[in-house]
């Protein structure tokens, strides 16, 4: 009997065992695999042995993980052999193979059939097995009555009952049908008064299942249930084989107390008091022992029993006898009873009023909340911030800020976002309120949502007893040596608006605000430099009498970038600059900002709505505009009005909106800028409970309406470089069309999401489909974030990823209805094998009622995603040659490398690219420009190979060709026209020999260029 | 529908069963195991013994060499599931007698028997020792 009676596969096993890496390991099984291959070609040589032998070792080498894409057909067919053994590896090995849509699976149902049917009992098992693992709907069709005979017959043994209860749970999902037969309740609950306890465990199993859909008819099993429970409890007539360190089985036990927490109440008075007795019983008699198994065991049923008293809500004797427990639970050292003391601690909050007993354990929460196990750690998290209140919020929130500097990676988002919420919807005084937010974004600000930002300017706008106090504060982080991009945004915004008030302190002169401000410059994106440069109007403004030498700092700042590549830069600074030399006339047109009407906090909504995640939540997924998109295909039409039925997660509605007004809105950005000019009180006033509106507000800030068009036109577009004011025109109410439209424009979406990696990938009515990258190296990991935006489950859904030749792409399964409200995520794993600019496409559909939409989405794995910038956070150039360019190539995760190039109007980028077949790879990219004729620029790519060099390139000179916005009014701007004779345009014939192009004055071998650039001391 | 997997892997990270009770494409299962075997095995004894994981609460057990992890989701019992574990060791005991990873890897089949003796589609069916045994030991007969 030794070695399973199997030689062959012994030795392979050891052979398997003894292999010293996996390489020699994957020779072996290919070695295998092609042995069976042949063995199996000529079939009618193999005996059943032999057959049975090799499927073994196919079982064995998938779950080593190597693909077997053979030989299902010979596993299969040994379920119809006549004797055990072989039948039985048949059986196992396809419920291990093969899954439900198999095709090979339908060929065995006939065999599976006349087992179950069959008067064998032990191939009755190991079809109900089979089918109870693996079956799908046809078997559910064809199998169904009679694996409720087998259930229900009083002649079958329990070993064939009891298999049959679960194969009838997969057959009853699989078709809920099933079991909607007359009196199939009172069969259930007949089953229910069975002794022997395998079959009763696995009917329990059949009940929750059925209960959990459909509680009302089933509550003639309610008391059996509890009858169960008190035989278990009282431990009558339980054979010693099911007691487990002497507990009567706790898994029956745990499950029936689990089938009774999906009836609401337990009605009969009669049921009711021996229900309760049994649970008094349990939570009162369980001990603490030494036994780690008993223990585990008895705490396995006390914690079930306080969820179902939790349920049940009983009186509050009992109540207050649960929280003690928990608090004790939570106290303990044992880590798994505290794990759990903290989570149901936490359901505990939900279920009942006992918040301030629970509140009396804090401190012992927050000394979980540092604990070393992660584990442990989110449960404090979620425990504290559900029982957080006015009472102690700024405790637990304080505890949150200090944690935040020293928690993982993985729990900084939650935790960001749980203490912005939790500081918003509890603050004592909004100056502390003020103080967290600029804690949290000085500490997490890649962390921190603009949701969150415009939210702390919002209440600064609207409370003026704040304002001189947010001045100071803001003042005072930007004095810190590296401060994050958003606390540049905030309090850019916060000075420019409120600086004024500061006068009479030391280092507040607007001369040195500006000063201070205008250092952080170089190190901010595009989309902040619209803001700053607002500050500095605003500056402007408030410095009376005019300061003459700041007036023309200002001014050559506006001059300069009035020749910007950004037209939002561009808009502004010639705005700015023209408006300010109006003089006195500047001070009603930039005056301060009217309040924002009052609203409810996005971000308390977006908590509302659903799982919280900051990520995929910034503010991209409002530059929203309508418009029709080839990319949608929609088979279905909607019905008017229908779409509007539920707007949790912002979509406007502007209801004033005049036809005009809209027909502009339709026409595209610049001319729905102009539309914008209707943010008139009344109209902000409007409560309209949006994640949009909150964000509009900030849109209003440069001055009151009834300026001139340019500066509405400016305004409109304020903030977030210009998209935003469109969302306005995202939906007016009467302008209902026929189709599911998507909202925004996908390909803008798709370009944003290129250079930088979270977003909105795809957004309508129904859903919203969010994403989030994570790059290493040649390895990403995307995660969707599918949103279900509705009251009603989303069904059907599929996402299949097209990947080109160059990306593995693998997505994990994607559930098929999106319960409503929710959002399900799911990751994408990606690796880059070489290096292309071919897309990904994923190609997603779901139903909603009788709507079926199916959208084609580009997936934003492009070529510069696995570049890394060569030095992190290096010195940047301060006097960029083009700073444009210079900012485009850091969105591109190219670093700038000022200095490498004697001649200052030429830019050198390097980066190091990722893949599998190139590993990592410097790259090197000089754009030489000729600053008296910016029309035409040369581009040099070098790399040490020659498809990434190419690539690269073209990826380039795509991104050149693309910047200048569509909308945008010809422009004598520093390089958006590069002219195809200056691109190089041919594939370079033979690198990396020949990779700069011709006339490149960096000509030369890579290697000698990389040389030069370490002569040249190559810096972090 | 409780129980997602069932694991069995070594110190080494290697793979000596899994048995999965919800359809995953062989990329994914691989993925799966990769991450889940990476973040248990980094666990000292002083943690708990539950790791949530993707959508997945993963309770795991340590036996000498080799960890058994089961994935569930939320409509388990954290602590039962564990002292299942126990009982599917304690059951293979009573079988190999002194059971090792050995005696898992070179009777693979075995341990699949009794794991499907003990949980199906995802629920358990049987936890009663001699019960699970018995099919076992008619087979042995046979051969």
């Amino acid at each position: 009997m030794a070695l399973s009676g199997m030689r062959g596969l012994s030795v392979f096993i050891s052979d398997i065992r003894n292999c010293q890496n996996k390489e020699q390991e994957r020779l072996r099984v290919d070695k295998e695999l092609g042995n069976i291959r042949t063995r199996f070609k000529n079939e009618k040589g193999l005996t059943p042995y032999e057959k049975k032998k090799y499927v073994w070792k196919m079982l064995y080498i998938f779950m080593l993980g190597y693909d077997v894409d053979f030989g299902h057909m010979e596993a299969v067919s040994l379920i119809s052999a006549p004797k055990y053994p072989e039948k039985q590896v048949g059986y196992i090995v396809t419920s291990c193979l093969l899954n439900e849509n198999h095709d090979f699976l339908r060929l065995a149902i006939n065999t599976v059939r006349n087992d179950i049917i069959g008067r064998n009992e032990t191939f009755q098992c190991l079809a109900l097995t089979l089918v109870g693992n693996i079956g799908g709907r046809e078997f559910s069709e064809s199998l169904a009555p009679d694996v409720q005979k087998l259930l229900m017959s009083s002649s079958c043994r329990p070993l064939v009952r009891k298999k049959a209860a679960l194969c009838l749970l997969r057959l009853y999902r699989k078709n809920p049908d099933v079991v909607n037969v007359d009196g199939w309740s009172d069969r259930m609950a007949q089953l229910l008064d069975e002794r022997d306890l395998g079959v009763l465990t696995s009917s329990m199993s059949l009940l929750v299942s059925l209960v959990s859909n459909n509680h009302e008819a089933y509550w003639s099993c309610l008391p059996k249930c509890v009858k169960i429970l008190e035989r278990l409890a009282r431990n009558q007539d339980v054979p010693q084989e099911y007691t487990y360190y002497g507990i009567p089985s706790p898994w029956l036990q745990v499950k029936t107390m689990r089938a009774l927490q999906y009836f609401p109440t337990v009605e009969d008075p009669n049921t009711r008091r021996s229900l309760f007795e049994v649970l008094q019983r349990i939570l009162m008699g369980t001990d603490v022992v030494k036994n780690v198994n008993k223990n585990n065991a008895s705490h396995a049923v006390l914690f079930e029993a306080l969820a179902l008293v939790m349920h049940l809500d009983a009186e509050k004797e009992m109540m207050s006898q649960c929280v003690a427990l928990l608090g004790k639970f939570i106290a303990v050292r044992e880590p798994n009873i505290r794990y759990l003391g903290l989570e149901n601690m936490t359901r505990m909050l939900m279920v009942t009023d006992v918040q301030d007993i629970i509140k009396r354990h804090q401190a012992q929460i927050i000394t979980s909340l540092k604990d070393p196990d992660i584990s442990i750690r989110r449960r404090a998290l979620d425990l504290l911030y559900g029982m957080c209140d006015v009472s102690n919020a700024k405790d637990i929130v304080e505890e949150l800020l200090q944690y935040l500097s020293t928690a993982d990676f993985a729990m900084r988002e939650e935790l960001s976002l749980k203490a912005a919420i939790l500081a918003e919807k509890f603050a004592p005084d909004l100056s502390w309120y003020v103080d967290v937010i600029l804690q949290l974004i000085d500490k997490a600000g890649d962390f921190v949502s603009d949701d969150i930002w415009f939210r702390v300017v919002q209440f600064v706008t609207n409370n003026e007893d704040l304002q001189p106090y947010a001045a100071l504060k803001a003042r005072e982080y930007l004095d810190k040596h590296a401060i994050h991009e958003t606390m540049v945004k905030v309090s850019a915004y916060i000075l420019g608006e409120y600086g004024h008030l500061l006068a009479r302190r030391p280092g507040c002169s607007p001369k040195e605000i500006f000063c201070i401000i205008h250092e952080k410059l170089p190190t901010v994106s595009t989309s902040t430099i619209p803001i700053l440069l607002s500050t500095y109007a605003k500056i402007l403004m408030h410095t009376q009498p005019p300061d003459k030498e700041l007036q023309s700092q200002i001014w050559a700042i506006f001059s300069k970038y009035e020749s910007c590549i950004d037209a939002e830069i561009q808009q502004r600074a010639v705005e700015y600059h023209a408006l300010s030399m109006k003089g006195a006339a500047l001070m009603d047109i930039l005056a301060e900002m009217p309040k924002f009407p009052e609203r409810q906090s996005s971000l308390i909504r977006k908590a509302e709505d659903a799982e919280a995640d900051t990520a995929e939540q910034s503010a991209i997924k409002l530059r929203a505009q309508q418009q029709t998109s080839n990319a949608l295909v929609v088979t279905d039409q909607c019905p008017a009005n229908g779409t509007q039925a539920v707007n949790p997660l912002g979509l406007v509605k502007v209801p004033s909106m005049s036809n005009a007004e809209r027909s502009n809105a339709q026409q595209g950005a610049t001319h729905a800028n102009g539309a914008l000019t209707v943010v008139d009180p009344q109209l902000l006033s409007t409560p309209s409970p949006d994640l949009l509106g909150d964000l509009l507000g900030p849109l209003a800030i440069e001055g009151p309406p009834g300026t001139g068009p340019q500066i509405e036109s400016r305004m409109a577009s304020d903030l977030e470089g210009g998209a935003n004011a469109d969302a306005l025109a995202i939906a007016p109410v009467e302008e209902q069309t026929q189709t599911v439209q998507p909202i925004g424009n996908i390909a803008e979406r798709f370009r944003a999401l290129c250079l930088k990696d979270s977003g909105v990938l795809y957004e309508d009515p129904y859903i919203q489909i969010g994403i989030k990258a994570e790059w290493r190296a040649h390895h990403g990991r995307l995660v969707l974030f599918l949103g279900n935006k509705n009251i009603a489950p989303l069904s059907s859904v599929q996402a299949l990823i097209l990947p080109p030749s160059h990306l593995n792409m693998e997505l994990s399964l994607v559930p098929e209805t999106i319960p409503p409200r929710a959002q399900v995520q799911c990751p994408l794993e990606v690796i880059n094998l070489k290096p292309s600019r071919d897309l990904a496409v994923l190609d997603f559909s779901y139903k909603f009622g009788t709507h079926v939409v199916d959208a084609k989405l580009r997936l934003p794995a492009v070529f510069n995603k696995t570049a890394v910038e060569a030095a992190r956070s290096g010195q940047r150039c301060k006097t960029y040659a083009t700073g444009e360019m210079a900012n485009l190539f850091i969105s591109f995760r190219m670093m700038v490398c000022p200095g490498l190039d004697p001649n200052t109007n030429n830019l050198v980028a390097s980066t190091t690219f990722y893949s599998e077949s190139t590993r990592a790879m410097l790259c090197l990219v000089r754009i030489e420009t000729d600053p008296a004729d910016r029309t035409q620029l040369r581009m040099t790519v070098a790399s040490g190979d020659p498809t990434l060099t190419f690539e690269l390139k073209e990826f380039i000179k795509e991104q050149l060709v693309y910047i200048p916005v569509p909308s945008r009014a010809p422009n004598p701007g520093p390089p958006p026209n590069p002219t195809p004779q200056a691109l190089p345009t041919s594939p370079n014939p033979s690198p990396p020999s020949a990779v700069s192009d011709p006339g490149a004055l960096l000509a030369g071998t890579v290697g000698e260029m990389n040389n030069t650039m370490h002569g040249l001391g190559w810096r972090e | 529908m409780g129980i997602r997997f069932v694991l069995m892997v070594n110190k080494q990270g290697q793979t000596r069963l899994a048995q999965y009770y919800e359809y995953l494409n062989l990329e994914e299962r691989r993925t799966l195991e990769g991450e889940i075997v990476r973040k248990c095995l980094a666990r000292t004894e002083q943690q708990c013994s539950f790791v949530e994981h993707r959508n997945y609460k993963v309770v795991y057990r340590r036996y000498a060499s080799l960890f058994f992890l089961v994935g569930v989701d939320n409509e388990e019992n954290e602590l039962a599931i564990l002292e299942f574990i126990h009982l599917l060791v304690e059951t293979m005991d009573r079988h190999f007698g002194n059971v090792c990873e050995l005696d898992i890897m070179f009777h693979l089949e075995k341990a699949h028997f009794m794991l499907e003796e003990m949980v199906m589609n995802g629920c358990i069916v049987e936890t009663s020792k001699s019960n699970i045994l018995s099919p076992i030991q008619l087979m042995d007969k046979a051969s």
